[in-house]
Order: C-alpha cells, then sequence, then structure tokens
C-alpha cells in the first residue's frame, strides 16, 4: 500500500483520507496510521504547492549555481554542504558526480538580489573555490507538470 | 432522385450511442462520464516516434500486413503477456483499430444464413457487422446475477445446427466484466462440443484489476480456431492512431489479408512506427495508466453504492455499469432526465443492446476532479428515489 499511497499524494497533496482510502482500497484509519509513520520516519517531509510565479504581477527569479569545493578531512563535503544549504535563499541542493561539486538553485526577487546572495555568501565562503550562476529564463515544466499547459478534453463528448 | 441502395446496409439501425451524442453536444455545460476512451494523452515517446518516422520521410505505403517489424514486436508481446504463440509472417495481420480486425474476421468466417452468439450488452459494432457480412445475428442476454459473465448453459441455450461463431469480448464493454481461466474452460467445453469458431475481442486486455487477463486462445483446442482482435487504442492511449490487429491461425489471418488488402491497403504508417515504440517500450505507460483507473475505479464504484445504486465490481475496462432500476426509469429516461437536471452525461445501457435495459454506462476515464464533480451531481439527483 506504502507504493501507491506515496504515488497518490505525491501527484496530489491535496487528497485527504477518506478519497485515498477509496481510491487504494484500503481501511481509511489504516491510510491515516501509514500517512502518520511516513511522517515520522521522514519519508513524508513536506506538502508542497506549485506555483507558476510568471503568471503572477509578483518578482521572482530562479538562477542555478554550481559550485566547486574543497572537501574537508573527516567530513567530506556534508560539512560545506551544511553552511551552504542553511542559507534561506537556497531551494533546493544537491551533491552531484561530474565537473563540479552542488547544484544550488537559489531564489530571489531580483537577478542584483540574487547576485549579491552569491557574491556576499556563497562565493566567500572557506572551502568555496568556485561558482557559476545561471539564471532561468523560463520554466517550462517543474515537478513533472508542464506549467501553462491548458489541457482541454478534446474527446468527442460521447463515444461507444 | 430515388437512390436505391443496399438493402443490408439500409436496414442496419442508427447507433443509439449516436442518437444520445447529439442531445449532450447541445449541452454546453455538461460534464460527460459517456466517452470510451481514454482520458491520457498517447505516451510522449510514442509520439515522438511518430513525428520522427514522418521527419524521415516514411510516408509510404507498408507491406499490407503491416511492417514485419511490427508483426515481429506484437508476436513477441503476445508471447510475453499472454502465453501465445503467433507466427508473425503468416499468423498477424495489422488492422485500422480493431474495429476493422472485427469485420474481417466475420467476413472471413460467414457464409450468407451463418448465425453468430453475441453476448449482450456489447461494443456496438458486432451486431451490424454480422449482418454486412450476411450473418445472423443473435445475442445472448448476459446476466447480472452473474456477473455479466457468458456460462456454457446460455451457450447452451441459443447454440442451434446454424450456429457457426461466438464473439467474446472480455473484458467487456460497457459492464466492465471479465472472464476468468474457470469461466473460460466451461464455455471452452460448449464451443468445442458444437465446433465453433471464436472471435476474441481482448482490446481491454491490459486493463484487468486485480488478476492478470486470461486469452480463451490459450486453452486446449481454441487456438486453432479463434482470431483475436487487439490493438493500441485503450491499452496505451492510442485510439485515433487507428492501430489495430488480429492474431490467428494461417487460415482465418490469410484470408482476412485479401479482404484487407483491397478494402484498405495497409495501416497508417506513421502509427505503424508509433506502434512499434509502444509494443517495445510501452509496458511502464500502461502500468502507469491502469493504477490511475483503478484509483478511480474504487472512487467510482464505491460513490454508486453511497448514492444507493447497485453497482456490481467490474474487473476490467474503464467503465461501470451501475443498475437504475429502482428509480423506476428506462435507462433512456434516466440518462436524459440526469443530463437535463444535473447537466452530467452517462450512456444509456440500452446503447449496447437491450439487456442493457436497468443499467446505465458510466466511464471513469476522466480526471478525479471531473469525477468527484458527477458523482457530487448523480448524488444530488438520486436524492429524489431515497
Amino acid at each position: 500500500m506504502r507504493e501507491e499511497l506515496l504515488e497518490a499524494i505525491q501527484l496530489n497533496s491535496k487528497l485527504n483520507t477518506t478519497d485515498l482510502a477509496v481510491m487504494i482500497g484500503a481501511n481509511e484509519a489504516d491510510i491515516a496510521k501509514e500517512i502518520s509513520a511516513m511522517t515520522k520516519e521522514k519519508i513524508i517531509c513536506g506538502y508542497h504547492t506549485l506555483i507558476n510565479w510568471d503568471n503572477t504581477h509578483f518578482e521572482k527569479v530562479t538562477a542555478l549555481i554550481e559550485v566547486k569545493v574543497t572537501p574537508q578531512r573527516g567530513q567530506g563535503f556534508d560539512k560545506i554542504a551544511e553552511r551552504i544549504y542553511r542559507f534561506k535563499e537556497v531551494k533546493n541542493f544537491y551533491l552531484m558526480s561530474g565537473g563540479f561539486d552542488f547544484t544550488v538553485l537559489v531564489e530571489g526577487k531580483s537577478m542584483r538580489e540574487v547576485a549579491l546572495f552569491v557574491g556576499q555568501y556563497l562565493a566567500p565562503l572557506e572551502g568555496v573555490l568556485s561558482t557559476a550562476t545561471h539564471f532561468v529564463l523560463k520554466k517550462y515544466k517543474d515537478f513533472g507538470i508542464i506549467l501553462g499547459d491548458e489541457k482541454k478534453d478534446e474527446r468527442m463528448v460521447v463515444t461507444p | 432522385m430515388k437512390y436505391n441502395l443496399s438493402t443490408i446496409a439500409s436496414a442496419i439501425p442508427p447507433s443509439g450511442i449516436r442518437k444520445f451524442f447529439d442531445i449532450v453536444t447541445e449541452m454546453e455545460n455538461a460534464i460527460s462520464l459517456g466517452v470510451g476512451e481514454p482520458d491520457f494523452d498517447t505516451p510522449w515517446h510514442i509520439r515522438e516516434e511518430g513525428i520522427y518516422s514522418l521527419e524521415k520521410g516514411r510516408t509510404f505505403y507498408t507491406s499490407n500486413a503491416g511492417m514485419l517489424e511490427l508483426r515481429e514486436a506484437i508476436s513477441k508481446y503476445m508471447l510475453r503477456r499472454f502465453k501465445l504463440e503467433y507466427n508473425p509472417a503468416t499468423e498477424i495481420l495489422v488492422t485500422v483499430g480493431g474495429s476493422e480486425g472485427i469485420d474481417l474476421a466475420l467476413r472471413t468466417m460467414l457464409n450468407p444464413g451463418d448465425e453468430v452468439l453475441i453476448p449482450e450488452p456489447s461494443f456496438v459494432s458486432y451486431n451490424p457487422c454480422v449482418s454486412l457480412a450476411g450473418g445472423k445475428p443473435i445475442t445472448i442476454p448476459l446476466q447480472a446475477k452473474n456477473d455479466f459473465r457468458l456460462t456454457a448453459e446460455e451457450i447452451e441455450h441459443y447454440v442451434t445446427d446454424k450456429t457457426k461463431v461466438i464473439i467474446l469480448s472480455f473484458p467487456n464493454n460497457p459492464t466492465g466484466a471479465i472472464m476468468d481461466r474457470d469461466d473460460l474452460e466451461a464455455i471452452a467445453k460448449v464451443i468445442l462440443k458444437h465446433d465453433l469458431y471464436v472471435i476474441s475481442d481482448e482490446i481491454y486486455a491490459e486493463l484487468t484489476y486485480g488478476s492478470e487477463h486470461v486469452s480463451i486462445a490459450t486453452l486446449e483446442g481454441m487456438k486453432e480456431r479463434t482470431v483475436i482482435i487487439n490493438g493500441y487504442s485503450k491499452a496505451y492511449a492510442m485510439t485515433g492512431w487507428r492501430m489495430g490487429y488480429t492474431a490467428g491461425p494461417a487460415e482465418f489471418t490469410q484470408t482476412m489479408m485479401r479482404i484487407h488488402q483491397y478494402a484498405i491497403m495497409c495501416s497508417p504508417t506513421t502509427s505503424q512506427y508509433a506502434a512499434i515504440e509502444a509494443s517495445r517500450n510501452g509496458d511502464e505507460d500502461v502500468a502507469m495508466m491502469k493504477r490511475a483507473y483503478n484509483q478511480r475505479r474504487h472512487f467510482v464504484v464505491d460513490a454508486f453504492r453511497s448514492v444507493g445504486l447497485d453497482c456490481f465490481e467490474p474487473l476490467g475496462a474503464f467503465y461501470v455499469f451501475p443498475c437504475i432500476e429502482k428509480t423506476g426509469l428506462t435507462s433512456m429516461e434516466f440518462a436524459n432526465k440526469l443530463l437535463k437536471e444535473q447537466e452530467v452525461a452517462v450512456v444509456p445501457g440500452t446503447a449496447f443492446g437491450d439487456s442493457g435495459e436497468g443499467y446505465i454506462r458510466v466511464s471513469y476515464a476522466y480526471s478525479m476532479e471531473t469525477l468527484k464533480l458527477a458523482l457530487e451531481r448523480i448524488g444530488k439527483f438520486m436524492e429524489q428515489y431515497q
């Protein structure tokens, strides 16, 4: 049941336990118990709303920053990683294989704000060797959902 | 001018679905649960393969039976999914949707006056296709008490010395009923006893819930007398591509091929390229869509039961077939009244044969949001009958 439950709420976290119980064909109390257990186990880490900020009048800028660092003796990447991901500006943060070490996704109100963050906080950190900042120009798809894709049901209304 | 048309063609009644369709299209804000095709788009990698074939200029006829590469992919798929071996060179024919396969099989098997057993409620084209092929359709009304499964006794009751063919369509449109191995074994004995041919329409074979589909052709003595109809429409959400196929003994297939080559030439080339990709790399997409249908199925069955309508649990396809007899309305009256009062369109059971009276077909090939809204309205509609 766990996999099916996770897949259902990953697509739509607004589904309540009643709906989930019916969809999965399980008991509502069991669903509630399972969700609570998975929350405790940190499998479910939070609930997120996907917003297409481009459709609002609020300014939002997203940048993807490639960061090269020097890992620290005895701590590997974890210590320096923590010093970066604790900044509130950092929305997503991954350790990478390949040509650089970390991918840092940063959100700000303007390019200047993001540039300031990189210049004032990220680049000067001890252990950070270099940064390369790429600004997102347009988001086409996020979390598996095509943004701005208005899907109309084009099927004929009644067919055999 | 007086038109002197074919007597057989003129005698075919207009589709019951069509009549209802005309009513629904006049209502702009109606929520329709009347669609017999998936709500998913064809998975992108399959669409992309079709686009690529066009870019490459692959716009010519293919061999009449369909590209050998596709027939080989179908053959492998049949073996992998249903444990059935068919020779791609002689026993598989690529058709324009499953519908063409039904027509070809009937035209290949029937002589004038031969009787064809059609368990109903069923897909709308069997009856007219039998008539067009010169045969005589004999309908077997399936029973709700048997969960709309076909029994050996029912065949025995309707079989005559003129019966030549029986059409099986499980998982079933419109009821959602399936036939498991035990059910099939029971009817296979009668089929053998009366030496009938079988046209087994397995277009919904991928969409069974709780158990894997069993093809009647896997039973002893059945493969040699059976033509399987299948295709890409329902499993891969490819209805508009018109990609179907038949699998059966070379004696049937080669005669069907001769009709196909003169009537159709070959199936659309772009669709054939897309179908190769679907057969080879589409299993995960099918599984994903099936999971979504299954979740909706639970929801819809539960919702109908909670508004007081009897609804047997459908184990296949993407339809539920609730009984509306308690309202005192006929299927058509129910569908019309529901549409008028709550603007929800369902298909009257009678569109699938007289034995569909007392039932409505509800498709759950819709998003959960649409289903929720529609079922809320049906709940309101049913309040007057509590």
